[in-house]
């Protein structure tokens, strides 16, 4: 019998043949990620603990985005205490402000195809965009997890998401992610793997599959995984040859008699911009039953869609044209080199030309602690991953999440907008 | 076996951790410092309202959302004794074992039980509210095992041979 | 009598053909700016009013740029009172664009006007031969209603310049070490009028950095002539031009009368918790920063951000340093970014924002916590200015904030 994407992941980890979903299993973890927010709950439950020395320091991340610029006085205090944390047991991987963890994660290298990563993130399961297991888990287990290497998991089912075909020209796949999250509900996947298969996906950027990977903890799942491909392979680093040779990576795949939960199949030309309404992340409705209603504010930006091709989405929409006068167009590109990027490619240029206020690489408003806070009754349109009460300030804030394309149009007309 | 009666506070389907604890709260230095903003975009005056020893009962997918241990160490904090819901979120989940919060799955009790009313909690065994008794299914052994530590802290102290 | 270019304008405001210090004058004002620190209560005191008017709304210029983007409900809440107050009434507005004062300079202010502004650092406009000057709600409220208010002819405080700056010393310097020299009070209710020939080699940017730091100097207001420079800036900024262009007369009436020889001036900081705390660089080396700040209506201008990336091209920012830059203005921002300068930055390290007050501020920003240090070409280095009550803001010019950023510690830039 097959395996799934997920299985194979695991069974390589702890060197076995296969592992069945229910099984509980201790992995052998290949990467972590802490981000500034945690970091000094992580230090104080590590020494709590009664570890003296982390398992393999280059083997942590820490990475400060949440509190950058730091907005409230005590910030500074988390920087301190991961610097120390950092210098005390030998961590050299430190991102200061270099952007979103969860992009440096793999931008960075430190994920690669096959990996079992963990963060103190929900959002970690990101780094599925590369065929990594990757997931969120809360500071105490970080804190065992830095000093013995390892971490018990459930092997997971998996509930496979089949897509063929070429979807619209104003269809992201951020609009596929939602879609998919509507269907299944917010606990539709609870426990679960989402794996990914099908033209449409292979035809996606990595960029565009790391939106969708990102998003997969709002259905619960455990993680969201596509399979490596040339493009995955020049993405991280990997040679051409290697990535051919590498027959893990090669068959990292569900296979044709793998056992999946459920299968979702979706034909790409059926997709229509959606958008997630307040308050939860699976209230999906198409973006044309809610066009015309007048915003407050745009964001584009966050781990879910602050890449390059979704500012240069945006750029192509705003060349020539204003945002709306009384709108707030807040841009906040997802890292250090992404910025640069669109730096040298003139599309910084065009959105701030266009009235737009780009922001340091950083978490920005999606957390929700600065970067375009709003107030009662107000509206915002937003590309990241949550739209929860109370989210982006109080709650009477109406958050409704969508697609770079339906931001930047909504940001020139002031109003809900079905891109063109 | 252990068995102990509690004043419910009924909460809804896929209550999430922004609303348990709000990110703009989730720096400040201590968890008895953030306590008082628990569940505050939802129900602001809740987390004054609770008293030790208080159940919440809730729907689906409880403490949907973020990593962020606060959210169980908080309602933890309050003196909350259990959560109930009908289910919930991966790493609420584990957050909460690994921090001895007690949560019990059961999907019916919340379509019947009124706020403020109180039920009897039987460990392991069952609930008891009025006439009316909800079974309760048993953890797996390695959760049960780091309960009985104490929350994972404890479990590693031991591993280290601190306790 | 002759009179001083403070008199000489508010004579103009006042319909008179003569003005001295001391009198009282009922003036028209040009214009009245106002920002998102303080513009919610003055529309509060307006709709309390009994029968609320704009005089002339054109006057009006609203601008949110201290907490930008918003970072909390409260905040949220004080800006969407001021964005639809601004949008029902017709007011100008500006949201996101950049400091208050420099979006004034670029694009309204001219010469011979006379302005009130909600903010303290109102007095920069004296670099293009205005009368700028920071008033309170109810000031700012009265003039709302009237289109007028009423003034006290200032005692004015000469600064004959000479000479040209050297040994690595800006204009920032200049300014710092006048108000080390003057006091905190030296200037209480008094113009500060700079001349002489020494000014033909301060550039538009570094006229803006003096007048605008006249405040920390207790000054009502600060002056400067009108000439090629102002003339060549007012013609590449919308080709904007003056009311009047006023020089003192010979004959005029200063309080006092101070010779600067600009080749004296030397790199200096401000030590914390007073402007007027002057010290030289040379004197604080060594100092241990947790964060920089490169920015405001001060120091965030095109030439600010050159001279920093000219100091940091090739290095990087000391890795637990948090090196703040804020551009300005949009404007800024723009060019800065076409010349290359914001790739430097990001290059080294460097947290680029967008245009706003930042941790001039203090409110949000890159605010620093308890027991840090901060180097800054902020206004002020009050205690708890910065963040924390208990923290340390040294201020030294683009320069040496951009050298102290890579060294991790204050240092001098050129040695």
């Amino acid at each position: 019998m097959g395996q799934t994407l997920i299985e194979k992941i695991i069974a390589r980890n702890i060197g076995r043949e296969k592992v069945t979903p229910g099984e509980i299993v201790t992995v052998n973890v290949d990467r972590v990620m802490v981000h500034d927010i945690f970091i000094p709950f992580v230090a104080d439950k590590f020494e709590e603990m009664g570890f003296s020395k982390i398992w393999d320091p280059d083997k942590m991340v820490l990475i400060y985005d949440h509190l950058v610029p730091a907005s409230q006085l005590d910030d500074a205090r988390h920087f301190a205490t991961g610097d120390a944390f950092a210098a005390k047991y030998g961590v050299r991987n430190v991102h200061r402000s270099d952007g979103i963890c969860h992009q440096l994660m793999t931008e960075a290298g430190y994920v690669k195809p096959g990996d079992i990563a963990f963060g103190t993130d929900s959002h970690t399961v990101t780094y599925g965009c590369v065929g990594a297991f990757s997931t969120g888990i809360g500071y105490t287990e970080m804190a065992g997890i830095l000093g013995t290497g390892k971490l018990w998991i459930r092997v997971p089912e998996t509930i496979k998401v089949q897509v063929d075909g070429t979807l619209p020209p104003n269809v992201t796949s951020k609009d596929v992610i939602l879609q998919i999250l509507g269907d299944l509900r917010a606990d539709g996947a609870t426990y679960k793997s989402l794996e990914f298969a099908g033209s449409t996906f292979d035809a996606m950027t990595v960029a565009s599959r790391m939106t969708m990977a990102n998003m997969t903890v709002e259905c619960g799942a455990k993680c969201g995984l596509f399979s490596p491909d040339e493009k995955t392979a020049e993405y991280c680093g990997i040679a051409p040859a290697d990535f051919k040779n590498d027959t893990f990576l090669q068959n990292l795949k569900g296979d044709p008699d793998a056992v999946y939960d459920r299968v979702l199949t979706y034909r790409a030309e059926d997709f229509v911009p959606v958008a997630a309404c307040p308050s939860q992340v699976d209230n999906i409705h198409p973006v044309s039953e809610i066009a015309g209603k007048a915003v407050d504010q745009v964001f584009l930006g966050s781990c879910t869609n602050g890449r390059l091709e979704d500012l240069a989405a945006a750029a192509e929409i705003l060349k020539g044209r204003k945002v709306a006068p009384f709108v707030k167009f807040i841009v906040t590109p997802a890292s250090r080199k992404i910025y640069r990027e669109a730096l040298e490619a003139g599309i910084l240029e065009t959105l701030a030309e266009a009235g737009a206020m780009i922001t340091h690489p950083g978490c920005g408003l999606c957390c929700g602690r600065a970067g375009g806070i709003l107030t009662d009754n107000e509206v915002v349109v937003a590309t990241n991953n949550r739209n929860f009460l109370g989210r982006m300030g109080t709650s009477k804030v109406q958050i409704y999440l969508a697609s770079p394309k339906t931001a930047a149009w909504t940001a020139v007309e002031g109003k809900i907008t079905v891109p063109v | 076996m252990e068995q102990f009666t509690g004043k419910v506070w009924l909460l809804g389907d896929d209550i999430d951790t922004d609303i348990i604890m709000p990110t703009e709260y989730l720096a400040l230095k201590t968890i008895n410092d953030m306590c008082p903003y628990a569940f505050s975009p939802l129900r602001p005056e809740l987390a004054a309202q609770i008293r030790e020893g208080d159940i919440i009962v809730a729907g689906k997918n409880f403490g949907c959302g973020s990593s962020r241990e606060q959210a169980p160490e908080v309602i933890k904090a309050l003196g909350i004794r259990c959560v109930i819901a009908a289910s919930y979120a991966r790493i609420f989940f584990r957050n909460a074992i690994n921090n001895g919060l007690l949560l019990i799955e059961n999907a019916d009790l919340v379509k019947d039980v009124q706020e403020g009313e109180e039920i009897t909690v039987r460990a392991g065994d069952s609930i008891r509210y009025k006439d009316k008794t909800y079974p309760i299914s048993p953890l797996p052994q390695n959760l049960l095992d780091i309960l009985e530590a104490g929350g994972l802290v404890r479990a590693m102290q031991r591993l280290n041979g601190k306790v | 009598m002759g009179m001083t270019i403070a008199e000489k304008i508010i004579a103009r405001a006042a319909g008179l053909p003569e003005v001295h210090a001391n009198d009282i004058h009922t003036v028209e004002l040009d214009f009245l700016m106002s920002n998102d620190g303080t513009t919610h209560l003055t529309i509060d005191m307006y709709n309390a009013l009994k029968h609320p008017r704009i005089a002339d709304v054109r006057k009006l210029v609203w601008i949110v740029d201290h907490n930008v983007p918003c970072d909390s409900p409260k905040t949220a809440a004080s800006q969407k009172k001021m964005r639809d107050f601004a949008k029902e009434n017709g007011i100008t507005f500006y949201e996101g664009a950049g400091v208050c004062h420099q979006i004034m300079i670029e694009n309204h202010v001219v010469p011979g006007q006379l302005i009130f502004g909600a903010d303290s650092h109102t007095c920069a406009y004296g670099a293009l031969g205005a009368f700028g000057t920071g008033v309170g709600c109810t000031d700012y409220l009265y003039g709302m209603v009237t289109g007028k208010s009423w003034v006290l002819v200032p005692e004015t405080l000469r600064f004959n310049l000479t000479g040209a700056l050297s040994n690595g010393a800006t204009a920032r310097d200049l300014i710092l070490t006048i108000i080390g020299q003057i006091g905190a009070n030296g200037a209480n209710y008094h113009a500060m009028e700079f001349a002489g020939p020494g000014m033909a080699s301060l550039t538009m940017s570094d006229r803006i950095a003096i007048c605008n730091l006249c405040v920390e100097a207790g000054a009502k207001t600060a002056l400067m002539e009108v000439d090629d420079i102002t003339m060549n800036y007012l013609a590449a900024h919308g080709g904007r031009r003056p009311e009047a262009c006023f020089a003192s007369d010979p004959d005029a009436k200063f309080e006092k009368v101070y010779d600067i020889n600009l080749s004296t001036i030397v790199p200096v900081v401000a030590k914390p918790h007073f402007v007027d705390n002057i010290a030289p660089v040379s004197e604080c080396t060594g100092v241990r920063i947790n964060e920089a700040f490169l920015g405001s209506c001060n120091n965030g201008r095109l030439e600010d951000l050159r001279l920093g990336t000219s100091i940091i091209k090739g290095k990087k920012v000391a890795p637990t340093v948090r090196f703040l830059v804020v551009p300005a203005s949009r404007e800024v921002y723009l060019e800065a970014m076409k010349e290359g300068i914001l790739d430097t930055f990001m290059e080294a390290g460097a947290i680029v924002m967008n245009p706003n007050c930042s941790v001039c501020w203090g409110s949000c920003q890159g605010v620093i916590g308890k027991g840090e240090t901060l180097i800054s070409t902020g206004t002020r280095n009050f205690k708890g200015r910065a963040g924390h009550r208990d923290s340390f803001v040294y201020l030294g010019s683009a320069a040496t904030v951009t050298a102290s950023a890579i060294k991790g510690e204050i240092s001098a830039a050129f040695t």
